[in-house]
């Protein structure tokens, strides 16, 4: 491919206007779609102040949001630590949306600029629209839209039902968020736009129907007890879902509250896809980013001192500590997948034998970058490190596997980055991905329709850890008040099936009135 | 690819969430900012100011598993030299193996910086000058704004449109405007008349006259036109002087030398409580500063707050000068006079005569609230609350029994100031949702 030289830098100082950004973008644009031959979202580059980016980040980075005092907490906690010095922000924001939404920091030089438009509105621009777990979970035509919704649906809750209530519900809600995600794809895409319609639909049905003589109306006689096969299903349980199974069959529950569920119930969902693909994402934009800044510098389109501030940013992204430096926190996911991704390129470019060995498919492989877009397109966190975690990788980060066994004394190295260990270590690493793994598997599984309408909720033990006592107690109050009786939490070993411990909460009267 | 530029938006997006976030934990927040002034220096009670609560107020709980119990596996980097199989003390902490550190959900304060202003609105929530009586004009220096009808001229943003419609749909009558649905009458026969072929003898007559008439409508359209400048109606406003409270406050302190560094610091904190309180929730009071020994004085802020004179103690000095104050300068039918004297109670017997009759019959009968601050020796505080009393406070006893309007009190320490400043001036019918 003959290559365009650049006839001068596109910039020499650390100043930027918009007619720079223009400039950085059209230049970076033909590298990344026509020779890296990304698919993105158009984008949408918008310049906010540090203070907007506080603002942004209390919302979890949407541009709108529903009031709730949660977020007030966030902002202050954050406004303080950056106004202390102990936390930078971040110098972008993306959102996944179409089009795509860029928040980029007036404070970044124009180098950072750079970096910032080839990370994310290229690298996560592309994850978000060719991703599977996005395309399968998420609406980025409608989200939007039905923020705008959702915001305005809670302020005139708040408005016909008073603060207090709605912010009753909330609370609640987002207590019980985690358990309100569907984890299997239905058929049927989301489409938050018709959401929104159906709402109004249903109100509109509902006012059209009331007639106050239903009231008087006596209720009817007794009905029979009904076997719990079918009454377990006729109530679709069990079902892991707690928002959407208090949704549709809460029995005391407003319609208005039922929305407010739903709306939380909707948000979580959106932001599902990201916690299980946090390393993917984050690696996909920054080996994008890393790929496009060496180009532009190759071409001449940067300075070298430019990129070497690209370079000393882009090492401290990716610096991954180790076990026993004081830092370390858990992966590093821009290290984790910025470095899985060089490798694979490293396997397709020149491969070893032991990689010929474990990747024969890709190994030798003349096209790196369309082996990594199916990557992008086709595995989440779990399944890309479970296949793509190769020994050369586990033996560069000295990778070692710690099993901590109840009831022993002490803890045992089970793993070492050797012939042994390497298939354990990326099987394990693995499963710390696992969505499942990290998150308790909680679900509904009955309810005493018969009698005192008692739910009963069972958590599935795994490796015998339990939930956190304090805050499932917490939970479980909310739960209860939603559900508006008796709620039993069981501890069951997903083994075993043996109880292990259980929790109930008795509904506070007081709360849905 | 678009660029915006959303700098220029306006910010502060948080603030109701901020706002939400404080009223929820407002008890927390409130207790926080009292407590957090007692460590205050008496120059920075109204700054704003980093506060802490206790995390479990705000606690947002998740159904999440334990960090203790059970079995786990995790892997992680930098391997130097163990081997497969080897045995590993486990770190304190129990299971969580390797470091924690760092990721700050401990169970510490959650802390988090309050403005000045929500500073001093969680600060001085609920309080207010007792008995604020009377009200009367003051020369136009306070104005009040109320309508006042319509005005043919005005501010854009003051058009009335319902009463300029109206203007003109009364003037289009008068001036018998033609309708549109006039025009579009003889517009129809016209082109009835115009399309019939073969035409009626007297059509080309009757054509004539119904352009005439057409024309005619036309122009009279044009020259009444729909609304006219003269329809024009703005809604007018003017500005009206309102009765305001006039207050002055008198801040009688003892800087006599029997009065303790201790004792002078819990004075001066009271009142400085009590001068932010007035300046920040009352436009109209004045504040008057007299500080005595043996001798009173009217000074400014600056002195009563920081001088270090000292002396004998002569209470009735002090009330003197009041007196001769508000004669000289605050005329009691026109002014709300209220009084705040702090002293370590020390006096001569001799003087309490004096200091009770002035009191009686001059002082309280003019003021709408007098209130006395005894501060007595740290060390004192549970042997004083037995029974041994000074001069002073025995003198005032029998005057605070007799005058609704005297109120007394006692502090030892820093810590007593701010519940009996607020106890002193809080705002009826809150007391008991606050104690």
């Amino acid at each position: 491919m003959t290559v365009e030289l650049a006839p001068a830098p596109l910039f020499t100082g650390s100043d930027w206007d918009f007619s720079l950004i223009n400039r950085i973008h059209d230049t970076i644009e033909p590298i990344a779609l026509q020779e890296m031959k990304l698919n993105i979202y158009p984008n949408q580059i918008e310049i906010i102040s540090a203070e907007q980016m506080l603002d942004a980040y209390s919302s979890i980075g949407m541009p709108l949001f529903y009031k709730h005092w949660s977020f007030g907490k966030q902002f202050v906690t954050n406004e303080m630590m950056y106004r202390k010095g102990l936390r930078g922000l971040a110098y972008e924001l993306v959102i996944n949306s179409d089009p795509c939404i860029n928040y980029l920091m007036q404070e970044n030089s124009a180098t950072m600029q750079t970096l910032v438009i080839a990370h994310a509105a290229f690298g996560h621009n592309h994850f978000f629209k060719n991703n599977y777990v996005f395309k399968q979970w998420t609406d980025a035509e409608g989200i939007l839209d039905y923020l705008e919704f959702a915001k305005r649906y809670i302020a005139q809750c708040e408005e016909r039902y008073g603060q207090l209530p709605v912010e009753r519900v909330l609370d609640a809600a987002h207590a019980l968020m985690n358990q309100g995600v569907h984890r299997y794809p239905r058929v049927r895409p989301r489409d938050l736009k018709a959401e929104a319609a159906r709402e109004a639909e249903r109100q509109a049905y509902r006012d059209r129907i009331y007639d106050d003589l239903w009231r008087t109306v006596p209720s009817g006689a007794k009905a029979d007890a009904i076997p719990s096969d079918a009454r377990r299903a006729a109530l679709g349980l069990p079902q892991e879902n707690i928002l959407y199974f208090l949704e549709k069959t809460g029995p005391l529950l407003q319609s208005w509250q039922r929305e407010i569920l739903r709306i939380v119930r909707l948000i979580a969902q959106y932001f599902y896809p990201q916690r299980q693909t946090k390393a993917m994402n984050e690696g996909c934009a920054t080996y994008t980013h890393y790929r496009i800044m060496t180009t532009l510098h190759e071409r001449g389109w940067i300075t070298d001192g430019s990129f070497m501030e690209f370079l000393s940013s882009h090492t401290n992204v990716v610096y991954q500590p180790t076990y026993d430096s004081g830092q370390f926190g858990g992966f590093n996911p821009y290290a984790l997948g910025f470095g899985i991704m060089s490798d694979i390129e490293r396997i397709c470019r020149e491969p070893t034998e032991e990689d010929r060995e474990w990747y024969p498919e890709i190994a030798g492989s003349n096209d790196a970058m369309e082996v990594l877009k199916d990557i992008w397109a086709n595995y989440r966190d779990e399944s890309f490190v479970s296949q793509f975690l190769s020994p050369h990788l586990i033996r560069q980060w000295r990778l070692f596997k710690i099993l901590d066994k109840q009831g022993e004394s002490e803890l045992r190295v089970d793993a070492i980055h050797d012939e042994r260990g390497y298939r354990r270590i990326r099987r394990s690493l693995a499963r710390e991905y696992e969505i499942g793994r990290q998150e308790p598997d909680i679900q509904v599984v009955d309810v005493d329709l018969a009698g005192d309408r008692k739910l009963i909720v069972e958590h599935a033990v795994l490796d015998g850890v339990q939930l956190d006592a304090g805050d499932a107690a917490m939970v479980l109050q909310n739960l209860a008040n939603l559900w508006g009786y008796e709620v039993l939490l069981r501890e069951v070993d997903s083994e075993t099936r043996k109880e292990l411990k259980s929790h109930s909460a008795q509904p506070n009267a007081a709360w849905l009135r | 690819m678009h660029i915006v530029d959303r700098r220029l938006n306006p910010g502060g997006k948080s603030l109701v969430n901020r706002q939400r976030f404080l009223r929820r934990a407002r008890a927390y927040v409130q207790q926080a900012v009292r407590d957090s002034l007692k460590d205050r220096s008496i120059k920075d009670l109204d700054k704003e100011g980093q506060i802490s609560i206790q995390r479990d107020v705000i606690h947002e709980p998740t159904l999440h598993r334990a960090a203790q119990g059970g079995s786990r596996e995790r892997v992680f980097p930098g391997n130097h030299d163990y081997m497969e199989g080897d045995r590993i003390k486990r770190p304190d902490g129990g299971a969580g193996a390797g470091s924690k550190a760092g990721q700050g959900e401990g169970n510490d304060d959650f802390q988090f910086a309050l403005s000045r202003e929500e500073f001093l609105d969680l600060f001085l929530d609920d309080l207010e000058l007792p008995d604020l009586a009377k009200r009367r004009l003051i020369g136009g220096a306070v104005d009040g704004i109320r309508r006042a009808g319509y005005s043919t001229a005005g501010n854009p943003s003051n058009l009335s449109v319902p009463r300029t419609m109206q203007k003109a749909m009364s003037r289009r009558l008068a001036l018998r405007r033609p309708k549109g649905a006039d025009l579009a009458r003889i517009e129809e026969e016209i082109a009835l008349i115009e399309a019939r072929d073969p035409p009626l003898p007297d059509d080309a007559v009757r054509l004539e006259a119904l352009r005439e008439e057409r024309s005619t409508i036309i122009r009279r359209r044009n020259l009444i036109a729909y609304i006219d400048p003269v329809d024009l109606r703005y809604r007018r406003f003017e500005t009206v002087p309102k009765p305001v409270a006039q207050a002055v406050m008198f801040c009688l302190m003892d800087v006599s030398g029997s009065m303790t560094e201790h004792m002078k610091d819990l004075a001066k904190r009271f009142f400085a409580l009590l001068h932010l309180f007035l300046t920040r929730c009352y436009e109209h009071v004045e504040v008057v500063f007299i500080h005595h020994t043996d001798r009173a004085a009217e000074v400014d802020e600056q002195t009563f707050f920081y001088s270090t004179v000292t002396g004998g103690t002569l209470v009735s000095s002090a009330l003197d000068k009041l007196i001769e104050v508000v004669q000289e300068r605050f005329r009691p039918d026109d002014w709300n006079i209220y009084v705040a004297q702090a002293s370590d109670g020390d006096t001569m017997q001799s003087d309490n005569g004096r200091v009770v009759s002035l009191m009686q019959q001059d002082i309280l009968p003019f003021s709408q609230y007098f209130a006395y601050l005894e501060v007595g020796r740290e060390e004192f505080a549970d042997i004083e609350s037995i029974g041994t009393t000074t001069g002073l406070w025995q003198a005032y006893a029998p005057v605070s029994e007799a005058n609704r309007n005297f109120v007394m009190r006692k502090v030892h320490h820093r810590r007593e100031i701010y519940p009996v400043f607020r106890e002193l001036f809080q705002r009826k019918g809150v007391a008991e949702r606050s104690s």
